[in-house]
């Protein structure tokens, strides 16, 4: 890993990323704990060429992620819940347009306005299902400064290959932790594939390469529509239900024909762990931690990390899940992705650590419940 | 054997405790080769109520970013004095403000040192924070149990990159000044 070391908080680092990976486009409402962010783009994007719009609100500052896209730039946002809320419609919009863009939530302990400063992992299935009809999204998630840097790369690679927004969903304890942080320059960024041919035949949503249409920009000289309502591969609406279908279905597919390869996940000590932690964001770090807690009193714990949530990374969970004698799931929240993992577990017990006054999830109470299960077990 | 060295500042929002936590940090992780993170935690309001900043060096991977049993306690105000001084272990270190902070019972080493009117006698309250980072620096060369604290030098070159031109001799002077009341 070569490139500049910093010693940077996990928002600062977020922008490093984004910037790395091309991005020139910010608009945004600035909102704890995401600010840093916007005031770095605010800075530091002109300079480069880029632009930095503040928008009036959310709503607005999603529909400007989604022209900007379209106009050709790669453009992303940072936000925290009561912001990423708004962000709803226009995100649909964006799935349906497919408009590359990322939107980032640093949560912050809810609902609504809640506690404006202080953490939670509880906006999990708000990312996966918060704006409406069926769809697909991916979703990535930082336990570290540098996981902000490398994976804000990765959502901008994955949001342009497969023509998406991505959801970047940090929290409060990472995005303003500081560490040392590599600006790494060797993970490659990916472009979004541009349309060949006589742009007089150009088909806008006609499926290219894994079931992705190439984009053209506005104002190139390959001219299209796009609609938030459906569409076939003109652009231009289609009401048919053989249409309906067929879109609904590729916009989908496109994503999890490629779960594998979006599925970034880490693991710590799981070849023969007993116990198994399964975690994302900053309770990972407790649970890492606890891992080594246990292991120094002779209990073989493991951790399995999550990086990317949605898609939830089946395959992995469903064979570690095997191997073990107990599984939890340690989250700041009352339960979201322990569901995901149930779902997986045929009949294995899958306990909760679950944390909602605001403050971190300790090792220490990932430990005690750890051997309160494993006692019973 | 601990691996973490454990180091919390704390005081009320405004008194520039994040900055001399950042400091820290970049200080252990940049200019000694060590893992640090650093933490902060403070309310919504941008001046007053309780802050605080904490920081964690090891020669290992710190995977739990928090301050668990701290070795190292710096109270800048009354209320978080309290909250501190009978929870610290008999080995850790307390420094306080003595212009400001009644003292009370500590259950670990209480060293009080007139921080504020220092600051005051030098330039003015806004320097506060660097009084007493160079205080910190020096106990830290000279206390085993903080032994990972960065050194006079890394701390040096971590100020002079954190503040701002126009402002830095007045810093490093108070810094300077800190050091030499232990």
């Amino acid at each position: 890993m070569t490139g500049e070391v910093k010693f940077l908080q996990g928002n600062e680092a977020c922008f490093e990323g984004a910037l790395k990976a091309g991005a020139r486009f910010y608009a945004g409402y600035p909102i704890t704990p995401s600010s840093e962010i916007a005031e770095m783009a605010s800075q530091r994007l002109p300079a480069v060429g880029g632009v930095f719009i503040q928008m009036e609100d959310e709503l607005a500052s999603m529909a400007a992620l989604v022209g900007a896209s379209m106009a050709g730039a790669k453009a992303f946002t940072a936000t925290s819940g009561p912001g990423f809320s708004l962000m709803q419609e226009n995100l649909g919009l964006a799935i349906m347009t497919e408009a590359p863009c990322v939107v980032i939530n640093v949560q912050r302990s809810g609902p609504s306005t809640g506690l404006a400063t202080k953490p939670a992992q509880a906006d999990v299935m708000q990312a996966r299902w918060g704006t409406h009809g069926d769809h697909a999204i991916i979703t990535l998630c930082p336990t570290s400064v540098q996981e902000c840097y490398d994976l804000m790369i990765y959502a901008f690679n994955f949001s342009e290959k497969f023509r998406t927004p991505v959801i970047f969903l940090s929290d409060e304890i990472v995005g303003h932790m500081r560490e040392k942080v590599v600006l790494r320059d060797d993970i490659p960024v990916i472009n979004r594939p541009f349309p060949q041919g006589d742009p007089k035949q150009y088909m806008p949503y006609k499926p290219g390469e894994n079931k992705v249409p190439p984009m053209a920009y506005f104002g190139s000289e390959y001219v299209f529509h796009a609609s938030s309502s459906m569409h076939d591969e003109t652009g231009y609406p289609n009401n048919t239900a053989q249409n309906a279908d067929k879109v609904i279905r590729r916009l989908y597919e496109k994503i999890y024909d490629h779960r594998d390869e979006i599925s970034i996940i880490k693991e710590f000590e799981t070849k023969d762990a007993d116990v198994l932690f399964i975690s994302f964001g900053s309770a990972a770090r407790s649970s890492r931690e606890a891992v080594n807690m246990m292991r120094k009193d002779g209990i073989k714990a493991g951790l399995l990390q999550i990086n990317t949530i949605w898609p939830f990374p089946d395959k992995k969970v469903r064979q570690l899940i095997s191997h073990a004698k107990v599984v939890l799931v340690p989250e700041m929240n009352l339960g979201q992705i322990i569901n995901e993992v149930r779902k997986l577990s045929e009949g294995k017990p899958v306990f909760g650590v679950n944390k909602v006054d605001s403050t971190i999830i300790t090792p220490g109470e990932i430990v005690n419940k750890a051997k309160e299960v494993l006692q019973n077990a | 054997m601990k691996t973490r060295t454990e180091i919390v500042l704390a005081g009320v929002g405004g008194q520039g405790l994040i900055l001399i936590g950042k400091i820290v940090g970049e200080a252990a992780a940049l200019f000694e080769g060590k893992n640090a993170v650093q933490t902060q935690s403070y309310g919504v309001a941008s001046r007053g109520g309780f802050s605080k900043s904490e920081i964690v060096i090891s020669n290992e991977e710190v995977a739990y970013p928090e301050v668990l049993e701290p070795d190292l306690v710096l109270a800048l105000s009354q209320q978080s004095y309290d909250m501190y001084r009978s929870k610290i272990g008999k080995d850790s270190l307390l420094v306080y403000d003595s212009d400001t902070i009644r003292q009370g019972e500590c259950s670990g080493i209480a060293l009080g040192y007139p921080i504020t009117s220092t600051a005051v006698n030098l330039h003015n309250l806004k320097i506060l924070n660097m009084i007493a980072l160079g205080i910190l620096a020096r106990l830290g060369a000279s206390r085993s149990n903080i032994a990972d604290f960065p050194s006079y030098n890394s701390l040096k070159k971590s100020l002079e990159q954190n503040t701002p031109a126009q402002y830095r001799n007045l810093n490093l002077e108070a810094f300077e000044r800190g050091f030499k009341m232990v």
